[in-house]
């Protein structure tokens, strides 16, 4: 197997508190990587350490090969490892037709571009309607991201990763908080993620999650408990233990 | 034989004027202390940026000159006087004005505060005219006596002896009573502190008149030393937010260490390199910030 | 298969963001016709155009960017004592080189600057830049035998504008030469707010940790308008100067930095033409209020600070939603579709 991205003994220490705990994984090109764990196992602080928005204590991370423990954010997103946030970090006063459209320009190096007016390229316009249209933004292309219904907001945070054409796509809890009957569409849409993209994903539905992935990681207390494809991780009596108790949160 | 100790004398001269220096500065900086507490524990426990502090300061200021040249009240009883009226002052504004600007952002904060210090400006040049005015300091306080050979300035010595009694109290009132300790909870994180049952807005008002009422006190004393007029709090207003901004809002010692460097810095600054002055303030200001943006001795708290 | 009627409505949306409107075809020719047309006021709207542009590149950071600066007079005056001095001592003689050549050099003061207001919260933001203000007025009050000092900088003459336009006592020349720098660094900014820059620094602005999340250098590009902004501020600076031929201290004040800020408000931030209204406004009624209490000017200005706060910035922007609705209505573009929807509103929070 190709590994995509891989982390070796990585560690993360606050003021006393070991949030992440020589954790050691591996994750393969194309994959679909499920990553649980119970509340408070440091799933988040992971992602947030595998995307540079925080820096390791110890270990490192390496993607394709290539030692990127030290990088910044924006460059790990030039090289294609991209993230979506559990609690919506989106831009309020953006439309969705803007907010795609910056993200696409920014990714075909036209960010400092100064003097062409935004959309005026059709190619791009082209390209940004695609991916409204594919997570059913199109009929509210044209309101604010802050006044959107909860679950239309998700998409858009979603769809927002997704115009980085990531190669590595970080899902943290992408169904959190949407209503039942509204779920769907983010299952489809992450469902319908192109088989050459490599996914991470964090998530307490069980559901989503034996029916998503093809290789799970559990993480208990900042460390890896338990590791392996799904019915393995399903039938070990440790996981139970560890959930015991658990309610399997819905939201 | 005789240029050796010549040059002893010189050393010798050179070290007691440093400590004079440090005596100068010291004082200097115990003021600003006074002066700029409020400040601290206003931004620190409501996150409010009050830049029209440095006016109940120059109404302090201003009533001590009122009592002791106009009515003939000794120095040191006018003193209270001049807390009391800023006291009251911060507080009638802090219940009528300030509350409406609590919630909204600090660029509103800032505007509104600039603005009433424009009012105030404004205000007491009409009222009271814009050259400097002086306070009739008793004739025991003034002058200097030698200790040492280190030149003793007697006002600077009482200011130095107010300041310190009256940050040594603040600082076991925080520590030791209950007030205290419900302050400091609610500097700390105010949304759990109202969850404990703290009544946080009535610790704010007290606390906002009180700090109020330090800086009217500290302006009586410094109209001695750094002159009053109607632009006072304008011009001091920088020296107030360097000590809060370098000292950090979680406590009050942080601020106190600021206001000593700073006190000293500028004393030292402005005899040891004249053609600079308050420019090294600045930098240094300018310098701290990018180093530690939250002040240098601030904790960096949970929010 | 996306239809095509969803490619045509959103490139006739993100369009929309940057045509322009009637109402600013009407505000500009206003302003060009009173070149003509009102010749005894040349002398106030030449201090209006200056004090736009210079609000113009307080928006450019304040309502695009997010960044809250009490230090801006810092390229104002560097801007106003570089084209004082480059004239007095005949370093460059035409005015509009030296105008240049000034905002030149406050670009690359914002420049060495931009770093101090990357960190920090708010209110760091406001230390820092207050401070870099001091720095320079101490400074420039330090160095009297180069500046002045106190009493300003004396004897600067100042040479015809491209060698032939003479500077005269009732500001013709000043209020046209202007108003042509202001159109032109406006048309400027114009297109640089509504391109992908201008887009990312919204972003910016909106959530910094999300922007940075799809790949966009946060610093550099606050970097990047900052220094922009201080170009344009040490343009204005130089307008000031090469108009009154004079610069003083007070080029770098409090004061400057305080009433900048008010100009601003008064206009709102975020749409380019805030800078520009507040001018207006503001030095109307400064004119109005100096007439009435020449020495206590600064109470008015501070009650109407007060007032806005207290009333409330969202309250008062939705007193002039009418006025945009309105504008939107007589935009006979949008007539024609079906939905008239209202503009997006850019409120500076």
């Amino acid at each position: 197997m190709t590994v995509a991205l891989e982390t070796i003994d990585l560690s993360k220490r606050f003021a006393g508190i070991v949030a992440t705990s020589n954790v050691s994984f591996r994750i393969a090109k194309g994959a679909r990587h499920a990553l649980i764990g119970p509340n408070g196992a440091g799933k988040t602080t992971l992602i947030n350490l595998l995307t540079g928005v925080q820096r390791p204590s110890s270990g490192r991370i390496m993607f394709d090969g290539e030692d990127i423990s030290g990088f910044s954010t924006q460059k790990r997103v030039g090289l294609g490892i991209v993230r979506t946030f559990q609690i919506n970090q989106l831009f309020g006063d953006l439309t969705p037709l803007e907010t795609i459209g910056l993200a696409v320009s920014e990714r075909r190096g036209q960010g400092l571009d100064w003097w062409r007016i935004v959309g005026s390229r059709h190619d791009l316009v082209t390209e940004v309607v695609e991916i409204l249209e594919r997570f059913h933004l199109s009929d509210v292309m044209n309101t604010r991201a802050g006044i959107l219904p909860y679950g239309k907001q998700r998409l858009l945070e979603i769809a927002l990763a997704i115009a980085c054409r990531p190669r590595v796509l970080l899902l943290d809890e992408p169904a959190a908080g949407v209503p039942e009957d509204e779920r769907h569409e983010i299952l489809s849409a992450v469902a319908s993620l192109p088989a050459e993209v490599t996914v991470l994903l964090i998530e307490h539905d069980m559901d989503i999650v034996f029916s998503f992935a093809d290789r799970i990681s559990v993480l208990v207390n900042g460390a890896l408990f338990v590791e392996g494809k799904p019915e393995e991780v399903a039938s070990d009596p440790r996981v139970r233990a560890v959930y015991l108790g658990e309610e399997f949160a819905d939201a | 034989m005789a240029a050796r100790a010549c040059s002893a004398e010189a050393s010798g001269y050179r070290g007691t004027q440093m400590l004079t220096i440090l005596f100068d500065g010291i004082a200097y900086g115990m003021l600003l202390f006074v002066l700029a507490a409020g400040l601290a524990v206003t931004l620190g426990l409501m996150n409010f940026v009050n830049l029209a502090h440095g006016a109940f300061a120059m109404a302090g200021g201003y009533v001590t000159v009122l009592t002791v040249n106009r009515l003939g009240v000794p120095f040191l009883a006018s003193l209270p006087i001049a807390f009391l009226a800023s006291a009251i002052a911060g507080f009638i504004l802090e219940r009528t004005l300030y509350v409406h600007v609590y919630g909204k952002s600090h660029l509103d904060q800032v505007l509104f505060t600039i603005g009433l210090v424009f009012m105030s400006v404004a205000a007491v040049d009409y009222v009271m005219g814009s050259s400097p005015v002086f306070v009739q300091v008793p004739g025991s306080l003034q002058g200097k006596f030698d200790l040492f050979g280190i030149g003793i300035g007697r006002y600077r010595l009482l200011i130095i002896i107010i300041c310190g009694l009256l940050t040594i109290a603040l600082q076991c009132t925080l520590a030791f009573t209950r007030f205290g300790s419900r302050l400091r909870a609610a500097v700390d994180d105010s949304r759990v502190a109202r969850g404990l049952g703290i009544n946080v807005n009535r610790i704010f008002a007290f606390t906002f008149a009180f700090g109020s009422g330090l800086a009217g006190l500290g302006g009586a004393l410094g109209a001695e030393i750094l002159g009053l007029d109607p632009a006072f709090p304008l011009k001091f207003m920088i020296y107030f937010l360097i000590v809060v901004t370098v000292g950090g809002t979680s406590s009050i010692i942080g601020p106190f260490f600021a206001s000593l460097l700073l006190g000293i810095g500028d004393v030292a600054g402005k005899y040891y390199v004249p053609t600079l002055g308050s420019f090294v303030i600045y930098t240094i200001m300018i310098v701290i910030l990018i180093w530690r943006p939250q002040g240098l001795f601030a904790r960096t708290s949970s929010r | 298969m996306i239809a095509r009627s969803t490619i045509v409505a959103a490139t006739e949306r993100l369009a929309a963001r940057a045509r322009w409107h009637p109402l600013e075809f009407a505000f500009w020719i206003s302003a060009f016709s009173a070149i003509y047309l009102m010749p005894s006021q040349h002398l106030i709207l030449t201090e209006i155009a200056w004090l736009g542009l210079f609000a113009l590149s307080l928006d450019l950071i304040l309502g695009y960017a997010g960044i809250v600066s009490l230090g801006h007079a810092a390229f104002f005056g560097f801007g106003a004592y570089a084209a004082a001095l480059l004239a007095k001592y005949e370093i460059i003689n035409e005015p509009v080189l030296a105008m240049l050549a000034a905002g030149a050099g406050a670009l690359m003061l914002g420049f060495v600057t931009s770093f101090l207001v990357l960190r920090g919260s708010d209110l760091a933001r406001l230390m820092v830049t207050l401070g870099v203000a001091l720095v320079l007025r101490e400074l420039a009050n330090r160095y009297g035998w180069l500046t002045g000092g106190a009493d300003g900088l004396q004897g600067v003459t100042i040479r015809p504008l491209l060698g032939t336009f003479r500077f005269d006592m009732f500001g013709h020349t000043g209020y046209a030469y202007c108003l042509i720098v202001l159109f032109v660094l406006f048309l400027i900014a114009r297109r640089l707010v509504n391109s992908p820059f201008g887009l990312s620094l919204l972003s910016v602005k909106g959530n910094p940790l999300r922007a940075s999340a799809i790949g966009i250098s946060v610093d550099a590009r606050l970097v990047a308008i900052y220094t922009v902004a201080a170009g344009y501020a040490g343009i204005a600076g130089a307008l000031l100067a090469q108009t009154t031929a004079f610069a003083s201290l007070e080029v770098f004040s409090f004061d400057r930095s305080a009433d900048l800020l008010l100009v601003l408000i008064i206009g709102g931030a975020g749409y380019l033409y805030g800078g520009l209204i507040g001018a207006i406004i503001f030095k109307f009624m400064q004119d109005y209020l100096s007439a009435l209490t020449p020495q206590y000017w600064p109470f008015w200005i501070g009650l109407v600070l007060v007032t806005i706060v207290l009333v409330g910035r969202d309250r008062i922007s939705s007193w002039t939603a009418p006025v945009r609705s309105l504008s939107v209505l007589m935009d006979w573009r949008t007539l024609r579709s079906s939905q008239v929807t209202r503009p997006p509103e850019r409120t500076f929070q």
